[in-house]
C-alpha cells in the first residue's frame, strides 16, 4: 500500500501543498497530469530523492517520510531508463543484489529469471548502447525489480516508445503485476496506457490530486 | 521556399533581379545570390579560422626548421654531413647532457605527481559543485578561477609570501626553492584545469542513474563508487592530461617559488630559460622541441580516451 498523507514539497520554485494519494496492495495507480503540474516531485517523494515539508508518507504500515531511498525499497523506472552506460544489462540487474551482499550464484539464477521473463535474456552481457527503446525500458524494468520489491514507481516508463512496443510493453507490465502482485505508481500522459493498466487513476489539476473514475475518464 | 526559387528562371539577368529586390521586398533572393552569400559565409570562416591554426603549424614548423638548418650549417664542414647531422643533432647533444636528463626526469616526475594529486582533488570538488546546491556555490567557483586568471608570476609570488606565515613556514625550509615546491607550483594552476573538467564532466552524467542506485539500496558512496565513478572514467583521464599538460608548461610561479638551481629544481621549461640566458639558443630550441614531442603524445593519448566532447 502506498498513502501520500497531505505532504508539501518544494521543488525550486515549484511547490506542491496539501497533496494526498492512496493506492491499495497490489493495486496498479497511474496518475496523469500536464507536463510541468509536479507529477515527477510527487513520485521522488515517495522514493525518497527529495524531502517533504509537510505530512507523511507511508509504504505497506511503515513510515518512510524521512527515510533514504536506499532503505525504502521501491523499484524505480525514470523516463528513459537512465541505464548505467558502463555496466552490461546484467551487471545493472543484478547491482541491487551485489548490494545486499547476495551470493553470486544467486545474483545469477535470479537476473536470468527476470531476464527470461522480460524477454532480454538475448541481451544480458550487452552494455546499454545500441539497445533499442523498449529494450532499455525491459533492463531498466528488470533492474527496478531484481530485488523483489513491494512497491514499483514508473515514470512516464513508455513516453518515448512506438506504438507497437508501447503496446508489447503494456503486456508486459499487466502480466509483470499479475505474477508479482507489486504495488504500482505508474506516471503518464497516454491516456490509453492509463485505462490498459490502471485499476485507480488519478489526476494532478492546479496542486491538486483527484481521483478519476476509470470508466469516465475520455 | 525551395518551390518558389525553382520556378524562378534561374538564369535571370543580373539587372533584372537587382531592380526586384529594389522594387519587391516581399520576394526572397535568387538562388545565385544566396549561394554567393553562403560562399563568402563559409569562406571568411574559413580564412579566420585558418588564419590562427597556420600560426600554430608555423610555430611548430619554424622550431624544426630552425633546428635542421642549424645541425646542416654545423655539419656541412664535415667529411660526412648527413651522418654528423644525425649523430651530433642539437637534440642528441641536449639528450645527452647530464642536466638536460635531470631536468626531464624531473619534468616526468612531477608533472604526473601534480597530475595525479589534482584528479585528486578535482573529483571531490567537482562532484560537489556539480550536484549540491549550497550557500557562496557562485562564490567558489569564482575562486577556483582565480589560479587560472592570475598572471603565472603572482601565484608563485602568492606561495613564496604564503610560506613564510606559519604553519607553513615551519615547512618552508624543505620546500621553498626544493623539489616539492616544483611540484606544489605546478599543482596550484594545474589543479584548477582539472576542477573545471570534472565539473564538465559530472554535470553531464545523468543524475537520474545515481537516483536510480539510491532506490536500488546504495547509500551515497556506493552510487558514487558503482556508478558515477565508472561514467566519469573518460573524463578524470582528460583531466589528468590536461593538468599534466598545464604542469609541464608552468615556469613563472616555478621560477619565483622553486627556484632555477641545475641539477635541483630545473624542469623542461625552466630548461629553456636558463639555456636562452646564457645565449644557447639552439639548445633552447632543442629542449622546447622535447617538451613539444611530450605535450602531442600527451594530447593524442586525450584524444583517444574520447576528450574531443570535454570542451576544455
Amino acid at each position: 500500500m502506498i498513502i501520500v498523507d497531505a505532504i508539501s514539497v518544494q521543488a525550486g520554485e515549484f511547490r506542491l501543498d496539501d497533496v494526498s494519494l492512496r493506492v491499495p496492495t497490489g493495486g496498479y495507480a497511474v496518475l496523469m497530469g500536464k507536463t510541468g503540474c509536479g507529477k515527477t516531485t510527487i513520485l521522488e517523494s515517495i522514493i525518497g530523492l527529495r524531502s517533504v515539508a509537510r505530512g507523511r508518507i507511508w509504504l505497506h504500515d511503515r513510515e518512510v517520510t524521512h527515510l533514504k531511498p536506499a532503505v525504502r525499497g521501491i523499484g524505480y523506472v525514470p523516463q528513459d531508463g537512465a541505464l548505467f552506460s558502463k555496466m552490461t544489462v546484467e551487471e545493472q540487474m543484478g547491482l541491487a543484489l551485489v548490494i545486499r551482499r547476495v551470493p553470486a550464484a544467486a545474483i545469477r539464477g535470479r537476473v536470468r529469471e527476470l531476464a527470461e521473463l522480460l524477454g532480454i535474456a538475448h541481451l544480458l552481457h550487452r552494455k546499454p548502447r545500441g539497445l533499442s527503446g523498449g529494450e532499455r525500458q525491459r533492463v531498466a524494468l528488470g533492474r527496478a525489480l531484481s530485488f523483489r520489491p513491494r512497491v514499483l514507481c514508473l515514470d512516464e516508463p513508455l513516453s518515448a516508445l512506438d506504438d507497437e512496443t508501447r503496446r508489447q510493453m503494456c503486456d508486459l507490465l499487466a502480466g509483470i503485476r499479475v505474477k508479482t502482485g507489486v504495488t504500482t505508481l505508474h506516471i503518464t500522459h497516454n491516456l490509453v496506457e492509463a485505462q490498459v493498466l490502471a485499476d485507480c487513476l488519478f489526476r494532478l489539476e492546479n496542486g491538486r490530486i483527484e481521483m478519476v473514475d476509470l470508466a469516465e475518464a475520455t | 521556399m525551395s518551390g518558389m526559387a525553382a520556378s524562378r528562371p534561374a538564369q535571370a539577368p543580373e539587372a533584372e533581379a537587382g531592380a526586384e529586390c529594389q522594387g519587391d521586398l516581399g520576394r526572397p533572393r535568387t538562388p545565385r545570390a544566396i549561394a554567393l552569400s553562403d560562399a563568402a559565409f563559409f569562406t571568411v570562416l574559413g580564412v579566420i579560422g585558418g588564419v590562427y591554426v597556420l600560426l600554430i603549424l608555423a610555430l611548430l614548423a619554424a622550431d624544426a626548421a630552425y633546428m635542421v638548418r642549424q645541425t646542416f650549417r654545423a655539419a656541412a664542414d664535415t667529411p660526412q654531413p648527413w651522418l654528423t647531422a644525425l649523430t651530433a643533432n642539437p637534440i642528441l647533444t641536449a639528450l645527452a647532457d647530464r642536466k638536460i636528463q635531470y631536468s626531464i626526469w624531473l619534468s616526468m616526475i612531477s608533472c604526473s605527481l601534480s597530475a595525479i594529486l589534482s584528479v585528486l582533488v578535482a573529483v571531490p570538488l567537482g562532484y560537489l559543485m556539480a550536484r549540491q546546491r549550497f550557500f557562496g556555490q557562485r562564490l567558489l567557483d569564482a575562486i577556483l578561477d582565480i589560479p587560472i586568471v592570475l598572471p603565472p608570476l603572482v601565484v608563485g609570488l602568492s606561495l613564496l609570501i604564503l610560506f613564510q606565515f606559519p604553519p607553513f613556514s615551519w615547512l618552508a625550509r624543505d620546500i621553498v626553492y626544493q623539489i616539492p615546491a616544483v611540484i606544489l607550483a605546478q599543482f596550484s594552476v594545474a589543479c584548477a584545469f582539472a576542477v573545471r573538467t570534472m565539473k564538465h564532466t559530472f554535470d553531464h552524467i545523468d543524475p537520474r542513474c545515481e537516483n536510480v542506485a539510491l532506490s536500488l539500496g546504495c547509500s551515497r558512496v556506493q552510487a558514487f563508487g558503482w556508478v558515477v565513478l565508472p561514467e566519469a572514467a573518460r573524463g578524470m583521464m582528460t583531466a589528468l592530461t590536461l593538468a599534466w599538460a598545464r604542469s609541464l608548461g608552468e615556469f613563472g610561479p616555478l621560477l619565483v617559488f622553486a627556484g632555477a638551481t641545475r641539477m635541483k629544481t630545473e624542469v623542461l621549461s625552466t630548461s629553456v630559460f636558463l639555456e636562452l640566458n646564457v645565449g644557447h639558443l639552439e639548445a633552447a630550441v632543442a629542449v622546447s622541441l622535447i617538451m613539444v614531442v611530450s605535450a602531442v603524445i600527451v594530447l593524442i593519448v586525450a584524444r583517444l580516451w574520447g576528450a574531443r566532447d570535454m570542451g576544455l
